[in-house]
């Protein structure tokens, strides 16, 4: 979707890393020391049982928790305190577990939302309905013609979200990040509460955002069936500690992971 | 009045070059592609279908070899279809929603070398049967997303054959070459195999010539005045002899306009922007329609309810007779204008129907009561009575001469006759060469002077001249005497009235028709409460003998009408029963797609059959049930048993 320009990182290099990071909210510790990296155009699954910290991750890289200790580097930049805003101007676009939509707005103008951070014109132009402003407008609704297409959603273009069902409405989600031409999109949960069907749309969609965009992709997913099948490298989280880290399978025969989701005896 | 096709037109794609060269800049076909209309005219359909048919050539396409076509309604698999005709080659379209298996069987038997297909979906399809179909060669594919890192030593994307195309059409003897080669196309070619789904056993392949296709579909648009300003929206399967002539023929004759909706389920909005002229949809699809509407109507408001019961009740006063330009008077005319203004006007402009000219259903039979709602509010709803074999048109109704319960007369050019057994046949340009590689089913169904035989049982109404359906042929029988004896068409005559639930009707090698009858609970309950019936239970309200005048009523009313239908008037009902107990499907008495199975009700009802037949007055019965928690139990009772009047087949005289 877009021309790689120099500042780009080469596919299989680091894309971003997480050095050391630990999160607490006041005497709970969310997340203790973790590191691990996600390598471009790569899908990289965070696991965990209930509680083990990994939505508290994704709002760190996101730059919505700032950590009290460690660094993320991404794109060769490091920091320690990223806004939410710069991480979508960097690249960073985000779903959420409870879908988070303007319930009252159409899929279209959602997904047009999503757009907004490409958007040169200033509001004075953006109030004339000619010129540079409305040839912008034609360009972007294009690119969101194009993800409407992506996704399948044509028959619900014009659907005010609230009256979705919820399978949709979780792709209109992804299709508002999508809309932002991530270089890292990162979906929390994107399968939760999904019947078979959905779940199979949904990774067909997820393998194909990775595949026709290069999209690098990190998710948090509890249907172990499709982290095993979608992700390259799997990170597993267990009361804020990383576990584990590798392939599925390697991560599949981790005693660690055995016990921490199936119990231990004391 | 044969109109032969023109010499210069008589294939498809000499029929492309006619309609670019005299309408070039006239719409063709238009694909709602990221939520704007693209448009193609002629003389760009031209172009596209030229680069393809070459490029197809270049993959080694070549006449008489079979092109598979797998998709959606999309421009490119229209183009396609002549792009392979160009070459002298068969189109083979496939039901895109038909699984592997049966595509392997289609694909082997057709002997297909190259197929084009929609997307990745069918691809992996064809590439999973790869092994079964060895004479494969090719597939080439619409969409390329999630095909990059397939293998494509056997893969081709459409853009990449047509620029293959261009490349060698650059060359100007190219370009004669391929108007030498599509002047070498005769009327007579094969032009499209089209397989039959075929509800029994393997389907067939039914081969059409460029003329049986071409003709059908030019007395078909003079049947209805179709011209090149219609607008029509192609949605049903290509694989179907229906999609085939509307969008396809019927617009490179008449040179009107396809449009190829957005996706499947945005035809409705899609008919809508484009407001089609001319449209084809089976009885269900028309029944959504009216089932939705009448439930939106229940969510409106209070006014606005009552503003639409009001003029649709009117409009089924008088619609019907406004559209069929009978006399009717003003204060009436003046009432449905403003009905046309508040309530269907709106209506069909929801449906996309505001601006039709014509609209067919066929393939089943519609209900009468969703036929003329649609009639009442203005739209020139017409039934069709057409098969594959006959490249659609057998039987349609002229404007003016509509009936819910015909098919219509025999179109332009068409020949029908119904045989001694009551088999409707037929004969006329459209009737299809034969079956492909299958010369004994083509023997069994077509006779040597070319009349084919459809299957359906039917005959010609005396009153309207126009045909009837009544039944597949094959369940039709004869009673003793030789009477023709259809038990669907008297079941279905009595199921019309609320308070018949099902209706199981014997004859076939008898000397009369007894028909065993089950009132319908809820119906004939509440008709029971209004009329201080008093019953205790289903078996004591079947057995009332208030119900059974109620019911002999309606078997006299059936009666009559049968009388009035010439062929159907000896089959009368003379004997008939009210059963003690529903007929349920957890008994094996009806399918579990609701159907009766005849033969299995007569051998657990012997004693009441036996009885319809001897003359006695009533008969005792017991019968093992199952309930619905599994246990089983008996239920015995002394059904009664009455005796219908037959009524002269005289009254026709009177009618005509």
């Amino acid at each position: 979707m877009r021309a790689p320009s120099e500042k780009d990182v080469a596919a299989g290099d680091v894309l971003l890393a997480v050095e050391d990071v630990s999160l607490s909210f006041g005497g709970i510790k969310a997340i203790r020391d973790v590191s691990f990296d996600i390598r471009k155009g790569e899908i990289r699954a965070i696991i965990g049982p209930n509680g083990a910290g990994k939505t508290s991750m994704l709002n760190v890289i996101n730059g919505f928790y700032t950590p009290q200790q460690g660094r993320i580097r991404f794109k060769g930049k490091t920091r320690s305190k990223m806004r939410p805003y710069d991480a979508a101007r960097g690249g960073i676009a985000r779903t959420f577990q409870n879908v988070a939509l303007f319930r009252g707005m159409t899929a279209l103008d959602n997904i047009m939302a999503g757009r907004t951070l490409k958007m040169h014109r200033g509001l004075f132009w953006q109030m004339l309905r000619f010129g540079p402003a409305l040839r912008e407008e034609v360009e972007h609704r294009r690119a969101v013609e194009e993800i409407i297409d992506f996704l399948h959603i044509e028959h619900i273009r014009k659907t005010p979200v609230g009256r979705l069902p919820y399978g949709l409405q979780k792709r209109v989600e992804l299709g508002r990040a999508l809309a932002m031409e991530p270089d890292l999109l990162l979906l929390d949960e994107p399968m939760a509460g999904m019947n078979l069907e959905e779940k199979e749309d949904m990774s067909r969609f997820v393998l194909d955002v990775n595949q026709h965009f290069g999209t690098t992709i990190a998710l948090i997913e509890h249907d172990m069936g499709v982290v095993m099948d979608l992700s390259d490298r799997v990170v597993v989280l267990e009361y804020g500690r990383k576990i584990a880290d590798g392939t599925p399978d390697e991560v599949k025969k981790d005693q660690g992971v055995i016990d921490a989701y199936l119990g231990v005896a004391h | 009045m044969a109109i032969k096709a023109a010499a210069d037109s008589d294939t498809f794609p000499k029929l492309l070059i006619h309609n670019a060269r005299v309408r070039g800049t006239r719409p063709a076909l238009r694909h709602k592609d990221l939520g704007i209309w693209q448009t193609w005219t002629w003389m760009q359909v031209l172009d596209e279908v030229r680069a393809l048919s070459v490029g197809l050539q270049e993959l080694g396409l070549k006449r008489g070899d079979k092109l598979a076509i797998v998709g959606a309604n999309r421009p490119r698999l229209y183009w396609a279809m002549c792009a392979a005709q160009a070459l002298g080659a068969v189109p083979v379209p496939l039901y895109a929603d038909s699984v592997a298996d049966e595509m392997a069987y289609v694909l082997e038997h057709a002997e297909v070398t190259v197929a084009i297909v929609q997307d990745q979906e069918q691809v992996d399809k064809l590439l999973s049967i790869s092994d079964r179909v060895p004479k494969l060669t090719h597939i080439v594919y619409d969409e390329t997303r999630g095909l990059r890192d397939y293998d494509h030593s056997r893969l081709t994307s459409i853009d990449e054959v047509q620029k293959r195309g261009r490349k060698v059409l650059s060359e100007i003897w190219a370009q004669k070459n391929w108007d030498d080669m599509v002047a070498q196309g005769k009327g007579s070619d094969l032009a499209i195999i089209l397989y039959t789904s075929g509800t029994t056993g393997r389907p067939k392949g039914v081969m059409l010539s460029h003329d049986n296709v071409l003709i059908s579909a030019r007395n078909g648009n003079l049947f209805d005045h179709l011209d090149e300003n219609e607008e029509v929206i192609a949605y049903l399967p290509l694989a179907w002899v229906g999609d085939h002539i509307f969008s396809y023929a019927q617009s490179y004759v008449a040179g009107f306009c396809v449009n190829c909706p957005e996706a499947g389920e945005t035809v409705v909005e899609d008919r809508r922007e484009i407001g089609t002229t001319y449209a084809f949809a089976p009885p269900r699809i028309y029944e959504n329609l009216l089932t939705l509407t009448m439930v939106r109507m229940e969510d409106a408001g209070k006014l606005k309810r009552r503003v639409f019961h009001y003029f649709i009740g009117f409009a089924r006063k008088w619609g019907e007779k406004i559209l069929n330009g009978e006399r009717v008077p003003l204060h009436a005319r003046l009432v449905y204008a403003l009905g046309e203004i508040l309530v269907y006007g709106p209506l069909k402009n929801r449906y996309g129907l505001s601006r039709i000219r014509v609209a067919y259903t066929a393939g089943e039979a519609i209900g009468p009561e969703i036929f003329r709602f649609f009639r009442s509010i203005g739209i020139n709803l017409k039934q069709l009575y057409g098969s594959t074999e006959a490249s659609v048109y057998i039987t349609a109704q002229p404007d003016g001469e509509i009936y819910a319960d015909t098919v219509g007369k025999p179109n332009i050019d068409v020949e029908v006759k119904v045989g001694d057994n009551g088999e409707v046949m037929f004969r006329s340009p459209g009737v299809f060469q034969g079956y492909y590689k299958d010369p004994e089913k083509t023997a069994e169904t077509k006779t040597p002077d070319g009349w084919v035989k459809s299957g359906d049982a039917g005959f010609f109404d005396a009153r309207t001249g126009h045909l009837k359906i009544i039944d597949r042929a094959k369940d039709v029988g004869k009673l003793k005497d030789g009477t023709l004896f259809a038990p669907k068409y008297i079941e279905n005559k009595l199921k019309f009235y609320p308070n018949i639930k099902e209706a199981v009707a014997y004859g076939d090698q008898r000397d009369m028709v007894c028909v065993m009858i089950n009132i319908d609970l809820v119906a004939v309950g509440s008709w029971a409460e209004r009329n201080n019936v008093v019953y205790g239970s289903y078996q004591e309200l079947a057995g009332h003998p208030r119900v059974y005048d109620m019911i002999e009523q309606h078997v006299a009313e059936v009666n009559r009408s049968l009388a009035e239908e010439g062929v159907l008037a000896g089959a009368q009902i003379r004997r008939f029963l009210i059963l003690h107990k529903e007929l349920d499907a957890d008994d094996g008495e009806l399918t579990r797609t609701q159907k009766v199975r005849r033969g299995f009700i007569a051998e657990r009802y012997a004693p009441l059959v036996n009885a319809l037949y001897d003359g006695s007055t009533e008969a005792d019965i017991s019968t093992e049930v199952t309930f619905e928690d599994g246990r089983k139990g008996v239920i015995a009772a002394r059904v009664k048993i009455r005796d219908m009047q037959k009524i002269p087949a005289a009254v026709l005289e009177q009618a005509a």
